[in-house]
């Protein structure tokens, strides 16, 4: 993994809020009963009749300027491979001003270990061949894809590529790459 | 219409984030005094190195290295993983204020303690040093000290400052948060601590002449921290939609009433006119002016802690 930036994309005309990411990911990585690593997200505008509604799944946005990283004071958050944002649990003392820092509320405590825990986009998975995470491979739309953004070839610098979409919260100038399709 | 749902149920982050409790505001408070209680007496040391000070005063110094520790263990309660606390002191990141705080922190106890040596009256030094274990090298340590107040002083006044400004700074730097992310959280926290360190002093039995200047000392530092108050406030109020809806919450939000009555009225405007008219009364200042300043004080901390908490990017706003 040289050259790698992972990114993920999340189609909301096709993500239909159904939760499958979210048990799907706790499933495989173990997250601690009333947490989550990922969440479903529905904002509805408008007057009735007239409404509209966005539907996105939702996790560590995995920022190229990550707050977490830079104030974390003992390197336990760091940007590990492909340029993902990881955590060093063993590092962790469990100051908590990382989950302060960021502005996608994308950390939790883990009760067991007393160290803070995220969205790892299966970095586990990843390392071992297996070219999806949880969240994807469960997703019954297929609105979720991971990948290489590095790679012009990889599906989600085509999707990036040729469909309109956003990031969230751009103004807290965190830079992610986490995408959504509008 | 705007509806939101969010199945997003994580303990401390939902419904808004509330990782710090208690245990910060008491050690940012805690930390303020000490480092108003180190400038103040490391100033008092250079500038007037042979002036006669009452025995009360002299012993003032002492305040540091214990306030620090009680402050120190409240942070040590907070962590999630105390055990690990250690892992503080394997790195020195400079982007992380905190890192860089936990090694002024130990900086601290070697220059407020020597210094305290120096100022401790003779005979009492003595006796005290007489009941320690390594008394020669004790003893050696603080003639040492003895010959370098001025160097110590500078210490002090330099890592107080250090202290007061890094606890804003900590909280300054995190643009998630839009109530502290503001440069001016550093001086204000450093003019606090000031003032709630003078006041701290007024605490101890003190000649006159001492209180009357410790009690002008903190009049004028009320004054610059509502100065610095307000320029918080113009900040907030001229920046983006987050910073506007940060401040709200002292103006009609559910801070409001807290902030103006605790932290303005009863921490600072109170204690202001009270010490105006002890002295158009040449009244000796008392200890209860002291203590109004003192829960101001802890009660901005707290405030701004918990209400810097309430207020984020993705709550309201930002959705688009």
């Amino acid at each position: 993994m040289a050259n790698e930036r992972y990114g993920m994309v999340v189609d909301t005309r096709t993500c239909v809020g159904c939760n499958a990411c979210v048990i799907g990911c706790m499933t495989e990585n173990d997250v601690p009963a009333g947490h989550t690593r990922d969440w479903v997200f529905s904002e509805t505008t408008g007057m009735f009749p007239n409404l509209q509604m966005t539907v996105r799944s939702e996790r560590c946005n995995h920022c190229e300027d990550a707050p977490c990283v830079s104030v974390c004071p003992t390197g336990a958050s760091h940007i590990g491979p492909g340029e993902t944002v990881q955590v060093n649990p063993k590092r962790c003392s469990g100051c908590k001003v990382c989950i302060a820092a960021c502005p996608y509320d994308a950390r939790y405590i883990d009760p067991n270990s007393g160290a803070v825990d995220k969205c790892t986009f299966c970095m586990h998975r990843i390392e071992n061949g297996v070219p999806t995470t949880s969240c994807q491979d469960i997703c019954p739309t297929g609105s979720i894809v991971f990948g290489d953004l590095n790679d012009p070839n990889s599906e989600i610098s085509r999707l990036l590529a040729s469909r309109e979409h956003y990031t969230l919260s751009p103004d807290a100038g965190t830079r992610p790459k986490h995408f959504f399709l509008k | 219409m705007q509806e939101i749902t969010n199945n997003r149920t994580n303990p401390l982050i939902d419904p808004t984030l509330h990782v710090w409790h208690y245990e910060v505001p008491a050690y940012l408070f805690l930390g303020g005094v000490v480092a108003g209680v180190m400038i103040l007496t490391g100033l008092c040391a250079l500038w007037r190195p042979n002036e006669q000070k009452s025995r009360g005063f002299s012993l003032i110094p002492w305040a540091s290295p214990i306030l620090l520790s009680v402050g120190m263990f409240f942070l040590w309660l907070d962590l999630e993983d105390p055990w690990n606390a250690w892992r503080f002191y394997m790195v020195l990141k400079p982007t992380s204020p905190m890192s860089w705080g936990s090694w002024i922190l130990l900086a601290i106890y070697p220059a407020s303690i020597l210094l305290a040596l120096t100022g401790t009256p003779r005979e009492m030094r003595e006796k005290w040093i007489a009941r320690l274990p390594l008394r020669k090298q004790i003893e050696g340590l603080a003639s040492w000290a003895d010959n370098r107040i001025p160097l110590l002083a500078v210490l002090n006044v330099t890592f107080g400052a250090l202290l007061g400004i890094y606890t804003g700074v900590l909280l300054g730097t995190m643009a998630a948060r839009p109530l502290w992310n503001s440069a001016i959280l550093g001086p204000l926290f450093l003019v606090s601590g000031l003032s709630t360190g003078a006041a701290f002093m007024l605490l101890y039995k003190l000649a006159e002449s001492e209180r009357q200047v410790l009690s002008r000392v903190d009049m004028g530092l009320i004054v610059v921290e509502l100065l610095v108050i307000g320029i918080w406030m113009i900040e907030l109020a001229s920046g983006g939609a987050a910073s506007r809806e940060a401040l709200a919450l002292f103006f009609g939000g559910p801070y409001t009433a807290a902030f103006w009555t605790l932290v303005i009225a009863l921490g600072l405007v109170t204690p202001f006119v009270g010490e105006l008219i002890e002295i158009r009364h040449k009244v000796v200042p008392g200890r209860v002016l002291a203590v109004l300043v003192l829960v101001g004080g802890f009660a901005l901390r707290w405030i701004v802690v918990y209400a810097g908490q309430h207020a984020g990017w993705v709550s309201d706003i930002a959705l688009r």
